[in-house]
């Protein structure tokens, strides 16, 4: 569970959020990391992994938050050292490691990206009902987040 | 005649921030005054006036996403001699250290692995496309293998004892809030030899890619200097803690065993008008002469040994063409700061067999004093902290002395001296704008976070006459 974002700056603190809070869980074979941004070290722990689920904030669409699959980028050259995107954590795991996990993007709804601490209150509410889903996947039948998620959670 | 001209690199790519070349060229076509400018400012030093001093070392590592342990534990230090204490606890003192030197394992590779070996890897005229990181992931994938873990290692040391990889919190005034657990080290103790390793790798890889083009690189931007390192009491390599002391260009001891009190004693900041950095000088040498360098160089010259076997015989090895004397060839940095790597890592693998990192007396007090300062070798070289805190425990006044700063002098010099080495005509050509890059890398300048891609970077030179009027600009990327 790789969730990234930057606490100081509101809503945008989701992802960080959504995996200190799986970590507190403690769910049997999950490690979580939480960062400002996603880094090219991640590669290394999506190449040892069966099922990446990246937690991102969402500033516009539908709440309480979405799903979608994660391909690996086959052009590693689009990256720089601030922004990694997820499609290119799965291509470099697959250049280097050699292994491209299953991998989704969790993308959960925030409202206020202001700088400040905290997250809105509309925001933690839809933090609740993505770990609701994020443990269902987890201690669940070992389907895809994007089948155990259904329509309705969409 | 030939009009007299300014050539502007803007931005320097592959650098920690944003900076900005400018050669100014005489009249005669020879290359005249070159000037590093820094185009950001932070201004740190004012708004933490005000603050309660224990909130310091959380606030001022925001100064940088690469190096913010280092201002961390830098203001940390300052803040245990206002809390009056002058020796942590063995506990304290050795956490802080692990955390100091993952900082410094980390750092390290990321300079070496993404931002310089592709230039050595490749070749400083190599594409631009392809001398990058993600040419390294193509072409060398047993080395993306080694930059990555090595990275991943040091950060994981860093959150084991302060929780986040970037901007933890660990160091309080006085001691740490929490040692590593016995769990947290045996975890990290389970890739420490293959972290070891792969920086004897890289030690080797970056030693023969210097001696395939030893006469060139040699040469490159490199002039003789006076260096500034933290040296141990007993003469050997301390990244953390020590006194500070300053060789000449031959080696010859200028000052040592310096305390962070007496800082402003033998080093001066002189003021130029036209750049946001100062121009640090030592000052029995005076402004004309005293500038210096620091940084990995500065580290392996200084020290009269190290105290991990490894990084020892390395250190041997490197300074054994100057027979003891200080090795000046700039581009050489990079393999200081491999060495300095390995020495992190031999370190880091040490305290990893330490039980002291598992002792409980973490946090001592003392009576309050209205002002503190401290230094620490960050991985670009000394940083210095002085504050002064008022009857109410606020900040009242803060310096902070950064490595960059303090090599502010020595990257002007080597940009003029590749600008002179390397300019032909007056074409802007690709080589001299690699060239001026490779040069400013060396130092592995940290400008303050600023997005900089690790690929192809816009990069847009133009040139000026006397009054300003644009001559010609090219831009690349």
């Amino acid at each position: 569970m790789l969730g990234y974002g930057n606490p100081g700056r509101r809503d945008d603190g989701l992802g960080p959020a959504a995996a200190e809070a799986i970590e507190a869980m403690s769910l049997g074979g999950v490690r979580t990391s939480a960062n400002y941004q996603l880094m090219i070290e991640d590669a290394y722990d999506a190449a040892q992994s069966d099922l990446v689920i990246f937690i991102d904030a969402a500033k516009s669409g539908a709440g309480p938050y979405s799903v979608s699959p994660v391909r690996p980028a086959t052009n590693v050259s689009a990256f720089a050292s601030h922004v990694v995107a997820p499609e290119l954590v799965l291509g470099l795991s697959g250049r280097v490691y050699g292994h491209v996990p299953r991998a989704s993007l969790i993308g959960i709804r925030g409202y206020a990206f202001g700088f400040d601490e905290g997250l809105s209150a509309r925001a933690q509410a839809n933090l609740s009902r993505a770990l609701a889903h994020i443990r269902h996947v987890v201690i669940g039948p070992r389907e895809t987040i994007e089948q155990a998620a259904g329509g309705a959670l969409r | 005649m030939i009009e007299a001209r300014k050539i502007v690199v803007d931005p320097v790519s592959r650098v920690e921030g944003h900076g900005k070349v400018t050669i100014r060229l005489n009249a005669d076509g020879s290359v005249g005054e070159t000037r590093f400018l820094v185009v950001e400012f932070r201004g740190f030093e004012r708004f933490i006036r005000g603050r309660p001093y224990w909130e310091v070392a959380m606030i001022v590592q925001r100064l940088c996403g690469i190096c913010p342990v280092s201002h961390h534990l830098c203001a940390a230090k300052a803040m245990d001699k206002i809390a009056g204490v002058d020796r942590l606890t063995v506990a304290a003192d050795k956490v802080r250290r692990i955390m100091h030197y993952g900082q410094v394992l980390q750092s390290n590779a990321v300079h070496f692995f993404h931002l310089a070996s592709p230039d050595l890897l490749f070749g400083f005229e190599g594409p631009v496309e392809k001398r990058n990181f993600v040419g390294t992931i193509e072409n060398y994938p047993e080395v993306a293998k080694w930059a990555i873990f090595v990275r991943k290692f040091g950060q994981s040391v860093i959150k084991a004892v302060g929780g986040k990889k970037i901007h933890p919190s660990l160091a309080v005034p006085g001691g740490v809030n929490k040692n590593l657990s016995i769990a947290e080290r045996d975890a990290l103790r389970i890739d420490a030899d293959r972290v070891v390793a792969w920086c004897g790798d890289a030690l080797e890889l970056c030693k023969r890619l210097i001696r395939e083009d030893a006469a060139r690189l040699e040469a490159f931007g490199t002039f003789e200097s006076s260096y500034v390192s933290l040296v141990r009491a007993d003469g050997a390599m301390d990244l953390y803690d020590g006194g500070l002391r300053a060789i000449g260009s031959d080696g010859a001891t200028i000052f040592d065993g310096v305390t962070p009190e007496t800082y402003d004693d033998v080093i001066g900041d002189e003021v130029r008008p036209w750049s946001f950095m100062k121009f640090p000088y030592i000052r029995s040498l005076g402004k004309e002469q005293g500038w210096f360098r620091v940084g990995p160089l500065a580290q392996v010259n200084c020290c009269d040994f190290i105290d991990t076997p490894l990084a020892e015989e390395a250190r041997l090895d490197f300074k054994r063409p100057g027979g003891g004397k200080p090795i000046h060839a700039t581009l050489y940095q990079h393999w200081a700061r491999v060495i300095c790597m390995l020495h992190a890592a031999e370190k880091v693998k040490e305290l990893l067999y330490d039980d002291d990192l598992q002792g409980e007396d973490l946090v001592i007090s003392g009576e309050r004093r209205p002002e503190g300062a401290a230094w620490i070798e960050a991985p670009r070289g000394v940083l210095y902290h002085r504050y002064r805190v008022d009857g109410d425990d606020l900040v009242t006044n803060a310096k902070l002395a950064v490595a960059t700063t303090n090599n502010n002098e020595a990257i002007n010099r080597s940009v003029n001296k590749v600008a002179i080495d390397y300019l032909t005509g007056h074409e802007i050509t690709d080589v001299l704008l690699n060239n001026i890059e490779v040069a400013v890398r060396a130092y592995d300048p940290c400008l303050s976070c600023a997005t900089h891609a690790l690929g192809d970077m816009p990069l847009l030179v133009t040139l000026e006459a006397p009054d300003g009027a644009i001559v010609a600009t090219r831009a690349r990327g």
